[in-house]
């Protein structure tokens, strides 16, 4: 199969990228600079990330549909207001995850943020569900485009006037040369910043002018130091349809509305795990030293007996040393819990620690 | 101090007498990216030519570092340990790796020079 492009591939070639392969696109990893200094500008300044890869889903309806949905996400769409955002799975009867995901309420519908590798299936999965009762399209003619970092507010809100109303979780329609953007004030580095539904035609002028004003280009290689710092679940590592989200520990996820009465996909092994308890949890690793222990890596406890993996491990450039998660037996979940890590067949101490690693504080709205 | 030898692992050796120091390449620090964490041989050990004899970490992925000749680790470069970082600053310079007393000097002979290598590294990436 053909690799696909994104519509700001050119952007990157012009601005030396390295490329890999992602989900059958071709994405850059990382430019001149490198990781750790991408990922450190993102902290200290604004970082932009082409997300477009990434499915955009948008379905039309009006209440049906809210209560339709309700069946498949453990959340309180009925009380959920337009414009605001949740972060959410799709899951199995087992509640093993297909993908996790970003739903928004609009006006006439929901905007659904999933990731690239998932995005064909859940559309078919979900089609399925909803039996073609509502009008669904996976946009195709549509860039996502990230500004994140403390700068991107006053960056972007020079280019798009009035992003600055919006609050964490909450997004609107704006004006861009003509045309309509969708703009929501999240994303996934642990930083304040937004997210941007643009038309192909339009993704590479409006990038140009975020660079033009101080932001600068980041790869996916920075995504992932800045999302795993930010204690940040990665589908395909933490997340995969053998875990659930109460072992990925992500039960503030799911509506405490939906937890008494059920009635969603996967409700019923929800419901019965928080009572009974995962047998595993995910949880946050810090290595001793500067030894990193990658995906995969074996988790024993002090009396050298198996306990887990390491689902993502790396060196945080904020945290200047290395960091990882995985799943532990819930035993050895608390916090300061010693552990023994194998890397290259031996056994190296680190601690469970909490997540996230680093943390700064997002721009709360009302609710 | 000899002609400084390539190998097709990537490594860099300099021979003062039968005391060879050995590093990775400018161009495989390109390769990997930023570099984080580096292991060595330990002092005293000995090494056998296209063996494993350290490790280093990009932010990305470990690869493991040979070594183009054997011999009996005498020294190793602390201080790349205590900060990775430098070796991507000074790959063919201060940020060596160990130095080994060598067994056999003619195990050099099959070594690459310094245009031989630099054509191979333009090869192997492209």
């Amino acid at each position: 199969m053909e690799i696909k492009k994104t519509s700001l591939n050119k952007l990157h070639q012009d601005s030396q990228a390295k490329f890999v392969e992602f989900a059958g696109y071709e994405m850059p990893i990382q430019y001149s600079k490198g990781v750790i200094e991408e990922h450190k500008f993102t902290r200290s300044h604004a970082g932009i990330f082409d997300v477009s890869h990434m499915g955009q889903l948008f379905i039309y309806g009006n209440e049906n549909l809210t209560s339709d949905l309700e069946k498949i996400f453990p959340l309180d769409l009925k009380n959920l207001q337009q414009n605001c955002s949740k972060y959410s799975f799709l899951m199995n009867e087992e509640a093993g995850i297909y993908d996790d995901l970003i739903i928004t309420k609009l006006e006439d519908g929901y905007l659904i943020i999933l990731n690239a590798a998932c995005k064909e299936k859940d559309f078919e999965i979900l089609s399925n569900i909803l039996s073609k009762k509502y009008q669904m399209e996976l946009s195709n003619d549509r860039a996502l485009v990230a500004i994140q970092g403390p700068k991107a507010v006053e960056i972007l809100n020079e280019t798009i006037s009035d992003v600055e109303k919006l609050t964490f979780m909450t997004g609107d329609w704006f004006d861009y040369n003509g045309q309509k953007l969708f703009v929501t004030r999240s994303g996934y580095t642990g930083e304040d910043g937004f997210e941007i539904s643009i038309l192909n035609d339009l993704a590479e002028e409006f990038t140009k002018s975020l660079i033009k004003k101080g932001a600068e280009l980041i790869g996916l290689g920075a995504r992932d130091t800045l999302r795993l710092e930010a204690g940040l679940c990665l589908y395909g590592h933490e997340l995969d349809l053998n875990k659930t989200p109460v072992e990925a520990n992500l039960k503030w996820a799911i509506s405490k509305e939906r937890l008494s009465n059920g009635g969603f996909v996967g409700s019923d092994k929800i419901i019965n795990q928080i009572k009974e308890g995962a047998k595993q949890i995910r949880v946050g690793i810090k290595p001793e030293g500067r030894l990193i222990a990658r995906e995969k890596t074996k988790i024993f406890n002090e009396t050298e007996l198996p306990i887990g993996e390491i689902t993502s491990g790396t060196f945080g450039p904020s945290i200047n040393g290395p960091i990882a998660m995985g799943y532990v037996d819930k035993e050895f979940s608390k916090i300061d819990t010693k552990i023994l890590l194998e890397v290259r067949g031996k056994k190296h101490p680190a601690n469970i620690c909490k997540l996230p690693f680093y943390k700064k504080s997002y721009v709360k709205g009302a609710n | 101090m000899s002609e400084v030898k390539f190998s097709k692992e990537h490594e860099w050796i300099s021979l003062e007498g039968d005391v060879a120091t050995i590093g990775i390449t400018q161009h495989a620090t390109e390769m990997l990216g930023d570099i984080v964490f580096a292991e060595l041989p330990e002092k005293g050990s000995n090494v056998e030519k296209d063996g494993t004899a350290g490790v280093v970490e990009s932010t990305k992925a470990a690869s493991d570092v040979y070594t183009p000749v054997s011999g009996e680790v005498v020294d190793i470069n602390e201080a790349i340990v205590d900060d990775p970082a430098k070796i991507n600053e000074d790959p063919e310079g201060t940020a060596w790796f160990f130095k080994l007393k060598m067994k056999d000097i003619s195990e050099l002979d099959s070594l690459m020079n310094k245009e031989e290598y630099d054509k191979f590294a333009k090869e192997s990436s492209s």
